[in-house]
């Protein structure tokens, strides 16, 4: 390959090389208010972490859930001002300069988020479950995360009721990288995105009040193989690049279906080398799945679920698998549809193997959260049928999928929060058993969560799991309806066993008490049944919506 | 617009399950009365949709069509033919009785009332744990879900309704259990927790089947109501592949199989009705299994005429199978609800032979069947129950002579069972016979192997009712009270509801007989014979 020949970031596409006059430094044009739930979420966390510097610790708390919630609050009036402005349809672009495509998906999905977002943000704030600890209301999160576990330090910080209030402008810099990766339009952007927005959840994973060591390993494990998918995800677009000779996601797919017109010599040396087009494409498409947590790229998920903060578990198991499905269909429907008949199988292969692998292992878990997390890995797959629907109903049945399942996860780990005894949260399943008879609404709360996920009619995970099923018929993966129905009827094991354990064994009597929670986990948890029984009963209204949004522009 | 008259019907039962479920934990009596109220109430209106039924009139009537889920094609239709109306009937009928019978069942029991009101030491307050409210509201809950499902004439509305009537009944089995058990309190519950999870499972896995064969339907219909369906099936618009029937077919079957159940799919329900407390063993075998038969002829006939033919002479054998196995095993069991568990699948497999016989008189014969083997099925199952109350014991053994000491609860007891071996003058006779004519015209040999299992009852019910109730007196038994009022206000309006139906079958058949020649024009079929008209 002759020097001339090579991509590079500082040549033009039109053969001007750097030794040609530079042309005039023309600013980037950026349609600010197009980007303004980013922006406010992003400003708004520089602010809290001003916030951190400046003001006296007893007002923190305040200050900081105040501005949080305003500020999801603020930014979710922007998706909806945009959405109604007509950008989700008619308007539909791509915005800064290429990087950031305004589209229904990425509105719809950046709706979902906050809302998830704001609910899950609840449930951090919450003070009155943990005992107060010298005479301070204290939440979720370590006293003081730096400090080693079972030392002097640490000690010092709970005697003197430190909390970590830095957990709510590290939620607010995760949710701007959530917002950013569906919106993606570059593979630049979705790297960045996808940093921005992991950084935070690594650390969030550490800072458990209770049971730290197991928490800071958590975050490690998080971090390290987080760290090796971003690897994964960068050398993929390297060599997509390398392929490409460019990042942005139209480029790329104009040079794999072909209609590329403007070729110059470094693209016709590269554009016939397929193999850069397949394992590039393959590692992007690894490093995407591991966020989404399908099988074989799952192994973080329990461990991760298990240890984290049970409200970061929550919102990571919502508002992530929200974001990174939707960065995956934007790949594979904006950047990959030409190389369909290659994804197609491999994508089946991994569907298969997440639904039955999820459902399969999760029957012999016996602590709640790792349950759940098995679960969510069955559910991805569930998605993942959507998504290989390649077809219109496909996208909108996996956006109005993962609006169903990111509540009723939200909600179903609030409700893990509130079964404590003395050690904390009480989470093996032992210790649920007869919690149906001390306090019959949590759990028949729950109970209705469960069912939501088993995908029992009248709840909003039938509507979801009916909604991918048919679409993926449709788009002639029957072969896949089949095997979800199969793990499906397999998972509904392992649901109504905690069904069992709660509404027919006797209650222990060392069992754990349920805490009755503050307004903010009760909203959560409300919020979440109402959105399963809704999407159950009625979900016209929100199948309109995501069938309206389900169209990517390019 | 006309009175929705079928929502209301469904709608009633549903309110009511609210309202007993809202009643506060002190007031239990009040509870039970509000759940009579509503069933009694909805019962009202069942006759009344009965009433203003026309038997020669539309194939569906009382229609309501409204839009519900534009996006998967799903309209909230309902509409009657004399099948569901029947059927309709039958399950408002039923549930007062079932009611009434578990009156006191679902009251806390002594033991757990004393716990709660001592208060442990980690407790602060007594369990908020309401059973009788539940109890009540669960059983009105099932009762509207049944009722709708019959009257849904959308495979999607039905689909859901049959799937979400699995978590009340299960709660009813896996929550309250029969306290005549054997063995310590702990292994029961083990039993019944064991008992209610192999119902679910079950039913779960054949819906979930079912699911994949719904989703297949819309793929190559694209609507899931059954008019649109016929209707484009008539104008040639809707073909499918002969392979494409067959497996949807299949998908549709296998869920209604095992809810109805034929063997091999039937292991569920022994455990089920012998766990489950009688009133609530009455709601499996009586209403909810009869949406398994009711779906096959609605569902599986008219959606899939030619798969269904096709697959006729596999489910003869396995109704046969049934009819012999189940009353098999009836003659072998120890425990009486267990034994009317047998029987009820010995039944079913009448049942279903009736309807995969292709003829009127099958199906007639089948359609009758559903209504009356749910009222002697009734019938013997609560007597069952009010025995096995004053005893404490399921097993058969532990009863002798109780005729001398409990003359009418024997008599009740011995007509119920009667019924159930379908003797001439009762109603399960007429709609045996139909069947077993049926069978016969279509099948001589399928007739033949049926009739041992008429055989088989009468072994099974007469060595029942002399095992417990005749001979001398048992010690235990030295005593036993006879029915109460309240108990006989269960099981006399039902006697008396199979002697009539027994001797008069007419209006019964009339209303049937219409709809059985629509299902039967679905599947292209005539009788091999000219039509005899053997029920009057």
């Amino acid at each position: 390959m002759s020097a001339t020949a090579v991509h590079s970031l500082w040549t033009m596409a039109g053969g001007v090389t750097s030794a040609a006059p530079v042309e005039k430094f023309k600013a980037p044009v950026i349609e600010y208010t197009q980007l303004a739930p980013v922006l406010i979420v992003i400003g708004v966390a520089v602010v809290g972490v001003l916030v951190e510097a400046f003001v006296p610790r007893r007002a923190r708390y305040y200050t900081q859930v105040f501005l949080t919630v305003v500020a999801l609050a603020a930014a979710f009036a922007a998706v909806v001002g945009l959405a109604a402005g007509g950008y989700g349809t008619t308007k539909a672009h791509i915005a800064a300069m290429g990087a950031i495509a305004i589209d229904g998906p990425t509105l719809f999905l950046q709706g979902t988020i906050l809302l998830t977002s704001m609910v899950a943000v609840f449930t951090f704030a919450e003070r009155r479950l943990d005992p107060a600890s010298h005479g301070k209301h204290v939440d979720s999160f370590a006293a003081q995360a730096a400090s080693v576990p079972g030392s002097d330090s640490e000690k010092a910080a709970v005697k003197a009721g430190f909390t970590t209030t830095e957990v709510f402008p590290l939620v607010l810099f995760s949710v701007a990288g959530m917002l950013v990766f569906p919106a993606a339009n570059d593979l630049l952007t979705l790297f960045v995105a996808l940093e921005v927005f992991s950084l935070p959840l690594y650390l969030l994973c550490a800072v458990a009040r209770r049971k730290r060591l197991m928490s800071q390993e958590a975050a490690v494990k998080y971090f390290l193989l987080g760290a090796f998918s971003s690897a994964f995800l960068l050398f993929g677009i390297a060599l997509l690049y390398g392929y490409a000779g460019s990042v942005s996601y139209a480029a790329i797919a104009n040079v794999v279906d072909g209609s590329v017109t403007q070729i110059d010599p470094a693209l016709a040396d590269t554009m016939g080398n397929d193999a850069l087009l397949l394992i590039g494409g393959a590692m992007v498409l690894t490093g995407l799945l591991f966020k989404v947590g399908a099988v074989p790229f799952h192994m973080w998920t329990p461990d991760v679920y298990q240890g984290a903060p049970t409200p970061v578990t929550g919102f990571m198991a919502a508002a992530t698998k929200v974001a990174a499905f939707g960065a995956l269909l934007r790949l594979l429907y904006v950047v990959l549809p030409g190389l369909a008949w290659d994804w197609r199988p491999v994508m089946w292969a991994v569907a298969i193997i997440t639904m039955l692998g999820g459902a399969i292992v999760a029957i012999t878990q016996t602590d709640i959260k790792r349950l759940l997390a098995y679960s969510s890995i069955a559910h991805a797959g569930f998605i993942l049928a959507g998504v290989i629907a390649t077809t219109p109903d496909g996208i909108s049945s996996v956006l109005f999928y993962l609006g169903a399942y990111s509540f009723v996860t939200v909600g179903a780990f609030a409700v893990v929060t509130l079964v404590r005894d003395a050690g904390g949260e009480a989470t093996h399943l032992s210790k649920w058993a007869g919690l149906g008879r001390r306090s019959p609404l949590v759990a028949a709360v729950f109970a209705v969560f469960l069912l939501a996920f088993a995908g029992i009619p009248l709840t909003s995970g039938f509507s979801g799991k009916f909604a991918v099923f048919k679409a993926a018929a449709d788009g002639g993966a029957g072969g896949l309806v089949v095997v979800g129905v199969i793990s499906s009827a397999i998972a509904a094991f392992f649901y109504i066993r905690v069904i069992v354990l709660m509404f027919f064994s006797e209650p222990k009597a060392d069992g754990p008490t349920v805490a009755v929670p503050s307004p903010l986990t009760m909203t959560t948890i409300a919020v979440g049944v109402a959105v399963t029984l809704v999407l159950g009963l009625a979900p016209q209204y929100f199948l309109d919506l995501a069938s309206q949004a389900g169209v990517f522009v390019r | 617009m006309s009175f929705p008259l079928l929502t209301a019907t469904a709608a009633l039962p549903a309110i009511g399950a609210v309202a007993t479920a809202a009643v506060p934990a002190a007031r239990r009596t009040t509870a039970k009365w509000l759940a009579l109220v509503f069933s009694l109430a909805t019962l009202v209106l069942a006759g009344i949709a009965l009433a203003r039924f026309e038997p020669g009139g539309d194939r569906y009537q009382l229609t309501e069509s409204h839009a519900w889920i534009k996006d998967f094609g799903v309209r909230y239709e309902l509409g009657v033919d004399g099948i569901g109306v029947a059927l309709m009937a039958l399950t408002a009928l039923l549930i007062p009785f079932v009611i009434l019978a578990g009156w006191h069942d679902a009251d806390p029991s002594p033991s757990s009332q004393q716990s709660s009101s001592r208060g442990g030491p980690n407790e602060t307050k007594p369990y908020r744990w309401r059973p009788t409210q539940g109890f009540f509201a669960l059983i009105l809950m099932v009762e509207a879900m049944v009722i709708l499902s019959f009257e849904a004439t959308d495979v999607f509305l039905f689909y859901i309704l049959f799937e979400a009537m699995l978590i009340p009944m299960y709660f009813l089995i896996g929550g309250f259990g029969d306290r005549a058990h054997t063995g310590s309190d702990e292994n029961a519950a083990a039993q019944r927790s064991y008992a209610a999870v192999k119902f679910l499972l079950y039913n779960l896995v054949g819906g979930l089947i079912m699911l994949a064969a719904v989703i297949g339907l819309y793929v190559v219909a694209g609507t899931f109501s059954l008019s649109e369906i016929a209707e484009a099936r008539a104008s040639g618009s809707l073909s499918m592949a002969t392979s494409t029937e067959r497996w949807l077919f299949l998908g549709f079957f296998f869920a209604f199989a095992v809810k109805a159940p034929l063997w091999p799919l039937h292991t569920w329900l022994p455990n089920a009705m012998g766990e489950a407390t009688s009133p609530v063993a009455v709601l499996i075998t009586a209403v909810v299994d009869k949406v398994g038969t009711f779906a096959m002829l609605r569902f599986c006939l008219q959606l899939f005429p030619e798969a269904s033919k096709w697959a006729t002479p596999v489910i003869v054998v396995l109704a046969l199978i049934s009819i012999v196995y189940g009353a098999l095993l009836a003659v072998g069991q120890r425990d009486i609800k267990r034994l009317i568990a047998y029987a009820s699948i010995s039944h079913f497999g009448f049942i279903v032979l009736g309807i995969f016989a292709m003829t009127s008189q099958g199906q007639s014969g089948a359609t009758l069947y559903m209504v009356n083997h749910g009222i002697s099925t009734a019938a013997l199952m609560l007597v069952a129950g009010f025995l096995i109350t004053r005893r404490g014991s399921r097993l058969i053994a532990d009863y002798g002579g109780v005729q001398k000491v409990a003359p009418i609860l024997a008599g009740t007891f011995l007509i119920g069972g009667l019924a159930t071996l379908s003797l001439p003058g009762l109603a399960p006779f007429v709609s045996e016979f139909l069947v077993l004519v049926g069978a016969f015209s279509a099948y001589p040999a399928a007739g033949i192997i049926a009739t041992t299992g008429i055989v088989l009852a009468a072994l099974y019910v007469l060595v029942l009712y002399q095992r417990t109730m005749t001979g001398p007196v048992k010690a235990e038994v030295q005593g036993m009270a006879d029915l109460k009022v309240r108990e006989l206000v269960v099981v006399l309006p039902l006697i008396a509801l199979l002697l009539f139906l027994g001797v008069y079958p007419k209006p019964l058949t009339e209303i049937v007989n219409p709809a059985v020649q629509h299902t039967m024009s679905d599947v292209q079929k005539k009788d091999p014979q000219p039509e005899v008209e053997a029920a009057k």
